[in-house]
């Protein structure tokens, strides 16, 4: 990706319009520009396809619209149907001569819409082989109702239905692996961050070019991860440098590892930046230990992938 | 279709399907700023990455310069966070309005 050409090219006229209701400082609206910017600089003609969640509610509140794509909502769990059943009737349209034009399916879903309700009608598109790119926009916690825990947000972490307290030091149990899911349909699927947008880019390209595909997008969320809406873009990018949030890429069963910082950062520094981990912060011997379990966690997950890597390296 | 407050519901599209394609631009979310981004152009490299990564794309291109949409700028300070070479601050509007109007009211 070269900016300034990018820049040139879309000028005034991105396809996401502002005016949207996001939250000061809310990733997911740089993801949905960038992944509309790279169509729009592909040339692409394109259809949305959008989840219940924030990004959904936020830009298309009665009677305005941020998208200028077409452009279907139709329910949280069926995103991925919804896509199926357009890429259907565009083929029938084509049969009938009604249609020319090729078009691309862009399906954007929250964690909850992806890793949670709306898995099954993803895994029955990737298994059809519909063509689309999905890509998940994973802020870690149902946002748009109140930040409520999903099965992508991270042991430890403090949400409205797994609150820290005296009882429990928030969610008990590790996150979903969305990436090795989606990979177990032999497709192209990515792991991102807002904070790489030139990875981002590069998986943007194999996934529309290879189809169907699924990205996976760290969306940090100012509201539910609690931290001032300017930093978002600095805790995404400490997210990858802890090996938090390891940028990757498993294509038809070949796993790459993309990236390895030369020092990873403790996983603490990671912490420290959002309220939703505020409790495990006191220095006591608990904390200690829970931060040490989260570490190891952490490691062996790296380690994990760049095993896979090299064990299905050519 | 234009969707103006107050039209009776009968003429409302079918279906509540909005045909205006970026229709949000008629909504200004400058009023939920309590800060404002200032670019200081002498600083800037017009490397773009302010107008890249604004999530409002409330950046926009002028003969060439970045410059701000103070319509739809909702203050969030993620541009002067991305700089690299520190050519934006965030000022209080309370202070920018106070130095507008010369107010004595301390914000
Ligand atoms: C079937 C169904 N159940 C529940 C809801 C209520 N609901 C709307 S958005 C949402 C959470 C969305 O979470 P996620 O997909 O992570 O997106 P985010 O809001 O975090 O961006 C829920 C529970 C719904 N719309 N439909
Ligand atoms: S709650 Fe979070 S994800 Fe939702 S609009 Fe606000 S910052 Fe974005
Ligand atoms: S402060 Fe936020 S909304 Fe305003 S121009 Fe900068 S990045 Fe965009
Ligand atoms: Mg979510």
């Amino acid at each position: 990706m070269n900016i300034k050409q990018l820049a040139e090219k879309i000028g005034n006229n991105s396809w996401f319009a502002p005016g949207h209701r996001l939250c000061a400082g809310c990733n997911a609206g740089i993801i949905a520009k960038f992944v509309l910017n790279f169509a729009q600089f592909k040339g692409y003609k394109v259809i949305t396809v959008l989840a219940t969640g924030c990004l959904e509610v936020a830009t298309t509140i009665f009677p305005y619209t941020s998208w200028k794509t077409a452009y279907m909502h139709n329910a949280f769990e069926n995103a991925a149907a919804t896509a199926s059943g357009i890429g259907a009737a565009l083929k029938s349209l084509k049969k009938k001569g009604l249609l020319k034009e090729d078009y691309k399916i862009v399906v954007f879903g929250g964690d909850g819409g992806t890793y949670d309700i709306g898995l099954q009608s993803l895994s029955g598109a990737l298994e059809r082989k519909h063509e689309f790119v999905y890509i998940c926009y994973d802020n870690e916690a149902y946002m748009n109702t109140g930040i409520q825990r999903s099965s992508a947000t991270p042991m430890l972490a403090s949400t409205t239905t797994t609150p820290s307290g005296k009882v429990s030091k928030g969610k008990q149990q590790p996150r979903k692996d969305l990436i090795a899911i989606a990979a177990a349909h032999d497709v192209y699927a990515a792991q991102t961050s807002v904070s790489h947008l030139q990875d981002f880019w590069k998986k943007l390209e194999k996934a529309f070019n290879d189809q169907p595909a699924v990205l996976n997008v760290l969306s940090p969320c100012t509201r539910g991860w609690y931290f001032p809406p300017d930093q978002g873009i600095k805790i995404a990018k400490l997210a990858v440098e802890t090996n938090y949030w390891p940028l990757y890429e498993v294509d038809h069963g070949r796993w790459i590892l993309n990236y390895e910082p030369k020092q990873r950062k403790p996983i603490i520094e990671w912490l420290k930046t959002q309220g939703r981990f505020k409790h495990l912060l006191q220095p006591t011997q608990e904390n200690e230990k829970l931060i040490a379990q989260l570490q190891e966690m952490v490691d062996k997950r790296f380690e994990y992938i760049k095993k896979l890597a090299r064990a299905t390296s050519e | 279709m234009q969707i103006k407050p107050g039209l009776p519901w009968k003429e409302l599209p079918l279906g509540g399907v909005i045909d205006v394609p970026g229709s949000s631009v008629e909504f200004h979310t400058g009023d939920w700023r309590s800060s404002r981004p200032v670019i200081d152009l002498n600083k800037c490299t017009g490397c773009m990455l302010c107008w890249l990564n604004c999530p409002d794309n409330a950046i926009k291109i002028k003969n060439g310069k970045v410059e701000i949409d103070y319509d739809h700028c909702k203050g969030c300070g993620l541009c002067a966070s991305v700089c690299p070479v520190k050519a934006i601050s965030m000022r209080r509007e309370a202070l920018e309005e106070e130095e507008r109007h010369g107010s004595k009211h301390k914000p």
